[in-house]
């Protein structure tokens, strides 16, 4: 190895860089090593985005987080409806870990964009108001039975895959750096959903006759991934316009329910403007629930 | 003699399916029905040049789903690098209950251990 990578490996691992220059990670000469060691690892937490001074270079770039934060942040609250609810104990672990992964983000993005308003990823996250709210209207779709949950995070892990790869080469580097962790959380997303459609769409006649129902169910709210706003045209460079997404999604899409047996089904598309505050009748309920602790009793902790 | 097998999940039909998960991804194989999913051991290393040792066990329809819940179950916290996953039903195990016939055998015999040994005079290099 070369210096270069040396020192990378060095600031990733924490190791001082004149101890285990090589073998960092290998058990020989590692005085910790085990076979049950637990660690917990070195990456970006929201703890270290609120604390650093690099803020959104202006609003249009904070509404932009928020953007991406808020989906995050509704498809994790949905998704935590499930815990205590899943088919199996390993499936419940599994959507929980996923609902997880996305209040994480919601946490980063959120923290992030708050730091161009004076306001912590709390005060976004449990005292904004309904119409405040910027989130897509899939993640609000209630869970509906699991092949709707499937769908639903099949469709948002293509769509959130493509979004933070191609934010790697965002301008902003703090919105780089989240969507670099980020993505390879969604990268396993995008696993768990492709799996289980193929599982399901091939699987019995009951379990393709569900995955037909939700993909009819949910295709209509898919339009609204992929429309631009006037906020993309201010952010060149920094933000992903989401009209480009769309032709690889679809053929991604495409491919999976070929596999599965499936098709994309001919249903229109709803109209949808969660990106102004406007949204369905679900997201008040949803938010009743996320919110009402924070706000009964402010400043509590636990 | 006897061997047991562990892991009783009614699921003896479909003991072709492990190791199957590319043929699994094609053909979208259908698992378990009633009786729930099949039980499936797991295996992690923590890292290089370590062995996988024995984590646990879970459920899952098939060998791919298995990895995939393991990784959530069993490495959640940074523990691994390397899963392996094997159909409980698949692993052969000594009896419990030929404990005496199995393994007190070798007890007392201190012959069978390098420092049972004397150095012999005159070898150089041992």
């Amino acid at each position: 190895m070369n210096g270069p990578s040396d020192q990378m490996t060095d600031q990733k691992t924490g190791q001082a860089a004149d101890r285990l220059p090589d073998h960092s990670l290998d058990s020989f000469g590692d005085a910790a090593a085990s076979a049950t060691r637990v660690t917990p690892g070195n990456a970006l937490r929201p703890e270290d985005i609120a604390l650093q001074k690099a803020a959104p270079a202006g609003d249009a770039a904070a509404r932009y987080a928020l953007h991406l934060g808020d989906d995050a942040l509704i498809l994790a609250q949905r998704l935590s409806h499930w815990i205590s609810r899943g088919p199996e104990l390993e499936e419940d672990v599994a959507l929980g870990n996923i609902a997880l992964d996305q209040l994480g983000h919601a946490r980063s993005f959120l923290s992030y964009a708050g730091k161009a308003w004076g306001q912590t990823e709390d005060d976004l996250a449990y005292f904004r108001e309904e119409e405040d709210f910027t989130s897509l209207h899939l993640v609000e779709q209630p869970n509906g039975d699991f092949a709707e949950t499937m769908v639903r995070g099949l469709f948002m892990a293509l769509y959130q895959h493509q979004v933070y790869a191609r934010l790697l080469d965002s301008a902003d580097e703090t919105i780089a750096a989240i969507s670099a962790k980020a993505l390879k959380e969604v990268d396993y997303h995008l696993e768990h959903a492709e799996l289980w459609t193929l599982r399901l769409g091939r699987g019995t006649e009951e379990s393709a006759r569900r995955m037909r129902r939700a993909l009819d169910k949910l295709w209509p709210y898919t339009e609204e991934l992929f429309q631009d706003e006037p906020l993309h045209d201010e952010l060149e460079g920094i933000a992903v316009r989401p009209s480009t997404l769309r032709a690889q999604w679809e053929e991604q899409v495409r491919d999976i329910l070929d596999r599965s047996g499936l098709a994309v089904p001919e249903v229109p598309a709803a109209l949808c403007l969660g990106r102004r505050g406007e949204h369905s009748e679900h997201l008040g309920y949803i938010l009743a629930e996320m919110q009402v602790l924070a706000r009964k009793h402010p400043g509590a902790t636990w | 003699m006897s061997s047991t097998v562990i892991g009783q999940d009614g699921q003896d039909g479909q003991s072709n399916q492990n190791n199957q998960s590319k043929q699994n991804r094609q053909s979208g194989q259908k698992a378990s029905t009633s009786a729930g999913w099949p039980l499936w051991e797991i295996f992690v290393r923590s890292s290089r040049g370590l062995s996988h040792v024995h984590a646990g066990s879970l459920h899952a329809p098939d060998a791919e789903m298995a990895v995939r819940n393991a990784r959530d179950l069993y490495t959640r916290r940074n523990e691994g690098v390397s899963l392996w996953v094997v159909r409980s039903t698949d692993i052969a195990t000594s009896d419990p209950d030929a404990k005496d016939m199995m393994f007190e055998s070798p007890q007392g015999k201190d012959y069978r251990h390098a420092t049972y040994y004397k150095e012999s005079e005159g070898v150089k290099h041992l």
